[in-house]
């Protein structure tokens, strides 16, 4: 078959000649970006240098986050163990009993289990996965020489880094970090002597929070300027790859959403420092009565998950268009149901919206309310749903590259079904008497905002990573990881679901004095065991990462994928304003694969006249 | 700013657009704050007063000045460099009024007996007012950067003197916007 498809002979010719002159370098912009030290790797202005800060300081937190579950799944798994050995790391928290035998201090449990949420659901999973691809790939897919301000995007770096700094400091405090649970809910956050982690911890909390929305606002405005204003030509809405629809409705819910939260702060900074009453009412602390008056604790609990629940969408989006471009590239299939794709992201967005109040089931809110959230909640499964099936649908009959980006956008859709389905579940009000607060609600989040957020980051890593740095990483090491993970993190959280369904209650310390929990000490034991085997795989994806940033093997061509999007048109060594000349135009969608018996067809490469006639054949 | 190397072919700028979305997001924080407002509200134990007069007051402050403003920006379009920076500096006394008239009007309900600590009736109050008045002090901020402009550079009608100009006049319609938002809601949630 003689193709209908014209292509251009040389890429860069083409794009120089059918391109959109900007007259981006008739301006000298040297001294502002990469001219020194400072400017390339510090204070860049650059937004792929900054998602590779995103990327490596995520990756940082990460680790930290994943160390502190290992510290409290000894205590679970092993609760009569010793673990005196830790004591030069966490000194005064391991107290050490008359015989010898080091355990773990209360109080500093309760603060890892609560750094570990904080760390993993903020600092890793929103700005170390939103914060490096929507950097990256942004400007990149819709072909802009940056973001709208690349100030602001520097800045919103810089915060987020502060934010980490302030909350690092916290993790040394004499009186320890903050305690009481990640969702930070009053009295316990609201009155100083309520705990010790409730004193300095909770205001470096605060501070660090704080801080951290003032990084989500700033790269957020930034990714839905550059989204809607700086698209090339010939870039509409209707032509952008999935990545960018998800990175860009991530943004629109944390600008919405994230705002909340900081009121919600506010009024508890007010009520911690100035003695007002917004979240406490008469109480009694140590025999001493206070003297707030009248406040609402309830009041809280909704600021915080108005933000809360569609924080785990900020968290799951960017992951999912980063699995439908993976997949799509893999499975050398277009994409299955584009438009459904997008519809579904904005109904999520939507509905994420208006089931915040699903978290506070017992919470002794009006039965008649929660009617209303569950009906939206289980809603939530209809869009999600589509987007499985979609997934699915492109890997059917697809020539599926298996790759180590492939595997894990493939173990995402895996994780996302698993823990999606208990979803169903949890949504529903009467179930969650029985559910409330249980191993199942762990096993839940973890498996479809956690692990499958994960999986997504890890198959944008491993997708993008010749992209950030020009090397491709060790594919044998990438899928040993993968494999790795996929079984470690089921077995990790699989078990959960028992744990839950026989009652037994998150955040306790011990669980020996109760028959119904305490007949789970091997499940937990397994646990545990799991829990370590999955953290050493991923120190093994770090090791790769880092040699393979030096070591790994060379790009030698611009597309090594054959892929169809923009990001793939620019020089392999990345410059600044990413385009030497001209910004390439665009001519169709991002997903011309297998058309005509072309592989895959590249966004600026024009529309023939015998294609646009063998299309129109193809629509009767 | 580095962004002029960004040439974007739409018509409304991407630094406005920005700045339009920033302001949404700012309308989010109050929306929640009045919402928690009126949820606590309607759980009783609500303390009842009337506002002080001087919010009013302010209130016509705050009005004129961004009439002045918009007066002033079509007076730089015009070139006309003395009505320019009369009402710029005009502008800038009236936003500081307003900042003081604020603070007296918390004086106001101090003396009245509704401290910040007690029934969260005034407290809303206090802290509503308080945040808006923060965000008038960071539009004051550029509102200063404009006068120094306007003193010190020749009036001249460029892109990017204009672009400057018009994002100080949008944050500050909008700051008078979300007060009068912020008034009418104290007065009609009572």
């Amino acid at each position: 078959m003689s193709s209908v498809i014209t292509r251009p002979q040389n890429e860069q010719a083409f794009i120089e000649e059918d391109g959109y002159e900007d007259h981006f370098h008739d301006h000298h912009h040297g001294d502002k970006y990469q001219s020194n030290f400072v400017t390339t790797y510090i204070f860049s202005m650059d937004h792929k240098m900054i998602a590779k800060q995103f990327l490596i300081t995520g990756m940082f937190w990460a680790v930290i986050g994943a160390a502190m579950s290992l510290v409290f799944r000894l205590q679970l798994g092993f609760p009569a163990g010793d673990i005196s050995w830790l004591e030069p790391f966490l000194g005064k928290w391991i107290t050490i009993s008359s015989s010898g035998v080091g355990s773990l201090s209360t109080e500093f449990y309760y603060a890892m289990v609560t750094m570990h949420g904080t760390i993993l659901v903020f600092f890793v999973l929103t700005a170390g996965l939103s914060g490096t691809f929507s950097n990256l790939l942004i400007p990149l897919q819709v072909g802009a020489r940056d973001m709208a301000s690349p100030l602001l995007n520097m800045l919103s770096y810089w915060f987020f880094f502060l934010a980490g700094a302030v909350m690092f400091a916290s993790l040394f405090l004499s009186t320890g970090p903050f305690s009481g649970g990640w969702t930070a809910y009053p009295p316990l956050s609201a009155l100083p002597q309520a705990s010790t982690g409730s004193a300095a911890g909770m205001t470096l909390w605060l501070v660090s929070l704080t801080l951290f929305v003032v990084s989500v606002l700033l790269g957020g405005i930034n990714y839905v300027t550059t989204v809607l204003n700086l698209r090339t030509k010939g870039m509409s809405m209707w032509r952008l790859p999935l990545t960018i629809w998800a990175f860009f409705v991530t943004a629109i819910i944390g600008i919405l959403s994230f705002p909340v939260l900081v009121s919600g702060f506010l009024l508890l900074m007010f009520d911690r420092g100035m003695g007002t009453s917004f979240y406490l009412s008469e109480i009694f602390i140590g025999g001493q009565a206070l003297d707030h008056v009248g406040g609402s604790p309830l009041l809280y609990q909704h600021l915080f998950w108005f933000l809360g629940h569609p924080e785990v969408y900020i968290i799951v989006l960017p992951a999912m268009g980063i699995v439908s471009e993976v997949l799509a590239v893999n499975a050398r299939k277009p994409i299955f149901g584009y438009k459904a794709m997008v519809y579904s992201i904005l109904a999520i967005a939507f509905l994420s919206f208006i089931v915040w109040a699903h978290h506070m089931f017992m919470s002794g809110v009006n039965p008649f309310i929660s009617n209303f959230f569950v009906i939206f909640t289980l809603i939530i499964a209809v869009p999600s749903a589509v987007k499985v099936f979609n997934w699915i649908s492109t890997l059917y009959r697809g020539s599926i590259r298996f790759n180590s980006a492939s595997l894990f956008a493939i173990g995402f859709v895996s994780m996302f079904i698993s823990g999606g389905l208990t979803g169903i579940w949890l949504g529903n009000s009467s179930i969650d008497i029985q559910l409330h607060d249980t191993y199942f609600v762990v096993a839940h989040f973890h498996i479809v905002m956690g692990v499958a957020a994960f999986f997504g980051m890890y198959a944008g890593v491993y997708h993008w990573f010749p992209k950030m740095y020009g090397r491709f990483m060790n594919e044998t090491l990438g899928q040993i990881h993968f494999w790795g993970t996929i079984i470690s993190a089921y077995a990790i959280f699989w078990p959960m679901h028992y744990l839950g369904m026989a009652g037994v209650p998150r955040r306790y310390y011990s669980f020996a004095n109760f028959d119904f929990t305490s007949q789970f000490g091997a499940m937990n034991a397994f646990i545990t065991v799991a829990a370590f085997v999955a953290f050493s795989f991923q120190i093994l994806m770090i090791v790769n990462f880092f040699y393979s940033m030096y070591k790994g093997k060379k790009m030698t061509t611009r597309n090594p994928y054959n892929a169809t999007t923009l990001e793939w048109t620019t020089p392999i060594e990345g410059i600044h304003g990413n385009w030497p000349g001209k910004i390439p135009s665009v001519h169709r969608w991002a997903y011309d694969y297998g058309k005509f018996g072309e592989d895959a067809i590249s966004q600026y490469v024009p529309v023939s006249e015998a294609e646009a006639e063998a299309d129109k054949e193809l629509v009767h | 700013m580095s962004t002029t190397g960004l040439i974007s072919r739409n018509k409304i700028h991407p630094l406005r657009l920005a700045l339009f979305i920033s302001c949404g997001s700012i309308l989010m924080m109050f929306g929640a704050l009045t919402s928690a407002y009126i949820v606590r509200q309607s759980a009783g134990n609500w303390l009842e007063f009337d506002l002080p007069t001087l919010f009013y007051v302010s209130t016509g402050a705050l009005l004129l000045s961004s009439v002045s403003l918009q007066a002033c920006y079509s007076a730089f379009l015009k070139g006309h460099a003395t009505m320019y920076r009369g009402l710029l500096a005009l502008t800038l006394v009236l936003g500081l009024a307003f900042v003081i008239l604020q603070f007296q009007a918390w004086e106001a309900m101090f003396d009245a007996g509704l401290p910040l600590k007690g029934n969260p009736s005034p407290s809303f109050v206090y802290v509503l007012s308080g945040l808006h008045a923060a965000h008038v002090l960071g539009g004051l901020v550029s509102l200063v950067v404009a006068v120094i402009h306007g003193f010190r550079l020749p009036v001249l009608a460029t892109p990017r003197r204009k672009l400057r100009l018009q994002l100080t006049l949008t944050y500050w319609h909008f700051m008078d916007f979300l007060w009068i938002y912020l008034l009418l809601f104290f007065v009609l949630q009572r």
